[in-house]
């Protein structure tokens, strides 16, 4: 990347535009929303800065196409790796042409001592202790002195590193990166600390500065990585990224957008029903300012009475959400729909509960990443008591303390949970009044209708006073949400 | 101002933002916002040229109090233009953040003249010396270009965002009365936002993303340096140390930059020597603002202090 931005021209700089359009295609892969229109500002932002600094060309992409600190996280994991692999790919290349005379250039080589040394070592597959000492007397030398240059180390220490790889690795990779790393750190044996008990003439004796250390295993992590596609001759699977560092637990469901777009869809339908339900208007304000404008037309005499629009009136929605084991597997899934409507209304209050309720609107109001959320939830909600087992009677009669005074007509009340009460009473009185108060209740069950009120599910003895859907992807909310759209669905409430 | 943006299209294109004054690369962004007051991360500075270089808006996202408004205020200093503020706040709309038409003026209009016709009074009101323009629309219409700083855009609804979006691609305005009102220049465009609920994806695609954090510590002691070179260097040292500390901490409002600024002045104004116990005890109010807050970071502070004696300082705190 040390390419002049204003040679468009050359060679490596013509095919910048495939290789965007790629590292597109991965970012894409991983689920960060992308648009020709981000690429086209990607385009005109490199045109603007020096392709000097990595930073900035990392930093002037990142601008243009992550637009969120998440989407910001998965751009710099996918930057790095789609780096690493071409940088390791195009090597790999060269070093199959000529790998002698690459050995024997290594551009900028630490120092004369070391690099004769290093040549030396390469291509002899034991080392000797003496072989050994000389190679930590090199590397000790360089890292203590890292520190003092500016920038000249960073290259530098790669070259160390892959010298270090080449000596000590190459020839016996275990094929697991981590299990390579830990060899030749323990070959090396290089710590941060003074160790007055070696012998003086021992380079390790006086500790080596610990960034000089940590960059540089960070390089040899990487040169090893490299060295393994050379080895295989095949990328390192690009899938990993999502399986390792955004494990699906702590992560919002993959949908997320589109449970998102739902609740949005949700938002209308419930503002447009309210609306219809309070029927014809009584009451109006007059609008005096559009009065006066419409006055403008008779001289200034206000004929016609401009009334204030009637607003809807914004829905209120109570959400109370089952959290307990026998719904693990839908919890993502809730947590993502409430996650999801705490963007769309501000009039929301949510509730967990397993055995208890507990209310968790100011959770969800000051935690907008989705991992701490779900952390937070964990630690804070305390809903459950000794069990774990959900205690639906309990929760509503909990919950009719709770909001029973606050529900009116207005209102929305959406229960998510399988009605698996564990053989413990249902508690339907304490549940139908509190439907009696909201003005609709809606109950999404993550279980497909068939299972309903098999074993310990006491559904029918909830669905008489709610409408109840079965719902555990995006792709059934959006079936819930036309369904609610949908004015004859306003009869049940 | 420009009306009609098919007669002022072509004599007055909008121009590149003040083509003399505009720095030209990164750098030269980092150095005008250092002397404007205001020390920028490299990403910072580097995001600011582009928006320059590019006519993009910047989508300026992160927590509480890390400067993303002072970052507006710097950017005006800078460039030596207006700064315009639209502070956003629920129910925020069309009349208070684009423009309204004069009534009383226009009933005086016609009242003070009854012969003409219709026609000619309609024209005669419908222009724009009635109409009174909010932020966004003298925003666009201003002579200079200038830097406009729509604060807190996640405090509206996603209806006044849809709003924004013909403003922030096309830099214009459409009036159904007068018809087009194209930007005469450039204005820098900054959007704030504490991320308190997702944007939509089209303002989004609109915008430049800066995220900006708290800083590392030795950013912040640069700051700090900065706002109050007079304090003891050892003293900043420690101050930005025990700010970091508290940031890590579960705190309901975590300290911001501003406030650690201030703690620099209240130990100058103090005279103090150095940071400890009893100092901490009587200014920490300074940085820590709720009351089960203190006792969070009372305590941890006590803990981790290694003096004697902590104990007092943990009740006191």
């Amino acid at each position: 990347m040390t390419m002049d931005a204003k040679r468009p021209e050359s060679p490596a700089a013509a095919s910048l535009p495939t290789e965007l359009l790629a590292l597109a295609r991965e970012l894409r892969a991983e689920g960060v929303a992308l648009g020709t229109a981000e690429l086209l500002d990607a385009f005109a932002a490199l045109q603007q800065i020096s392709w000097e600094q990595e930073a900035d060309f990392r930093s002037a992409l990142g601008a243009t196409l992550a637009k969120s600190q998440e989407d910001r996280h998965t751009f710099d994991l996918v930057y790095e790796r789609f780096m690493l692999r071409r940088t390791a790919l195009a090597a790999s290349r060269d070093r199959a042409a000529d790998a002698r005379a690459d050995a024997e250039e290594g551009s900028g080589a630490p120092d004369g001592r070391s690099r004769t040394v290093l040549e030396q070592l390469f291509g002899s597959e034991e080392l000797s202790e003496g072989e050994l000492q000389a190679l930590r007397a090199a590397l000790v030398q360089i890292l203590s002195s890292a520190g003092q240059g500016p920038h000249a180390t960073e290259s530098q220490l790669r070259d160390l590193a892959r010298y270090t790889v080449l000596a000590l690795g190459a020839g016996a990779g275990s094929g697991v990166l981590g299990v390579d790393l830990q060899r030749i750190r323990r070959t090396l044996d290089l710590r941060s600390e003074d160790r007055p008990s070696l012998p003086t003439d021992d380079p390790r004796r006086h500790g080596v500065p610990r960034a000089a250390l940590r960059r540089f295993e960070a390089l040899l992590r990487r040169e090893l990585e490299a060295a393994q596609i050379e080895r295989t001759g095949a990328l390192p699977p690009a899938r990993a990224l999502r399986e390792l560092s955004r494990a699906l637990p702590s992560s919002p469901l993959r949908d997320l957008a589109s449970v998102q777009r739902t609740i949005a869809q949700l938002r209308r339908a419930l503002a447009t029903h309210s609306h219809e339900a309070r029927g014809a208007r009584t009451r109006a304000h007059v609008d005096i300012r559009r009065t006066m404008r419409a006055s403008l037309q008779s001289g200034g005499v206000p004929i016609v009475l401009k009334e204030r629009p009637q607003r809807p009136r914004r829905p209120e929605i109570y959400v109370v959400c089952d959290v307990s084991t026998s719904v693990t597997s839908a919890s993502v899934f809730f947590l993502s729909v409430l996650h999801a409507l705490h963007d769309a209304f501000r009039r929301i209050r949510s509730f967990l509960f397993i055995e208890r309720v507990s209310e968790v609107t100011d959770i969800f109001e000051a935690e907008r990443d989705f991992r701490a959320l779900s952390e937070r939830l964990t630690k804070h909600a305390g809903v459950a008591d000794i069990s774990g087992y959900t205690d639906y009677g309990r929760v509503w009669s909990q919950l009719r303390t709770m909001i029973e005074d606050d529900l009116d007509r207005r209102c929305t009340l959406i229960i998510l949970g399988d009605a698996r009460s564990n053989g413990r009473d249902p508690g339907s009185a304490d549940f139908a009044r509190l439907a009696a108060h909201a003005g609709r209740t809606f109950w999404l069950n993550p279980e497909p209708r068939l299972y309903w009120n098999y074993g310990d599910s006491v559904m029918a003895s909830y669905e008489p006073y709610c409408i109840p859907f079965e719902c555990w992807t995006a792709a059934q909310l959006e079936q819930v949400v036309r369904a609610l759209a949908r004015p004859d669905s306003a009869l049940a409430s | 101002m420009s009306t009609s943006g098919e007669r002022h299209a072509a004599d007055h294109a909008p121009s590149h933002p003040a083509e003399s004054a505009s720095p030209t690369s990164a750098v030269e962004v980092r150095e005008g916002l250092r002397a404007a007051g205001y020390l920028p991360a490299a990403e910072t500075a580097l995001v600011c040229h582009l928006a320059l270089a590019l006519g993009k808006p910047i989508l300026v996202e992160g927590p509480a109090g890390v400067g993303k408004t002072e970052l507006a205020n710097a950017l005006a200093r800078m460039t030596a233009r207006e700064l315009i503020r639209l502070q956003c706040y629920e129910g925020l709309d069309e009349a208070k953040a684009l423009y309204e038409w004069n009534y009383r003026k226009q009933l005086l209009r016609i009242q003070a003249e009854r012969e003409p016709g219709w026609r000619e009074v309609e024209g005669d009101i419908f222009t724009e010396e009635y109409l009174l323009a909010r932020p966004l629309l003298r925003a666009i219409a201003s002579e200079q270009p200038v830097v406009l700083l729509i604060d807190e855009i996640d405090k509206t609804d996603q209806e006044f965002e849809a709003m924004l979006l013909e403003l922030l691609s096309d830099f214009q305005i459409s009036i159904p009365e007068l018809g087009r009102v194209a930007a005469r220049t450039t204005p820098l465009v900054l959007l704030t936002s504490n991320n308190s609920r997702e944007l939509t994806e089209a303002l989004k695609r609109r915008c430049l993303y800066l995220w900006l954090d708290y800083p590392s510590p030795e950013h912040e002691l640069a700051i700090i340096r900065m706002h109050t070179p007079d304090l003891d260097e050892q003293i900043a040292r420690r101050l930005v140390e025990i700010v970091a500390l508290v940031r890590t901490l579960d705190v309901k409002k975590p300290p911001s930059i501003a406030e650690s600024i201030d703690w620099a002045r209240t130990l100058l104004l103090l005279g103090a020597s150095a940071i400890d116990r009893d100092v901490l005890t009587s200014t920490l109010s300074v940085i820590v603002k709720h009351r089960a807050d203190l006792a969070v970071v009372g305590e941890r502070l006590g803990l981790s202090g290694a003096r004697p004696g902590d104990d007092d300082g943990r009740q006191a705190a």
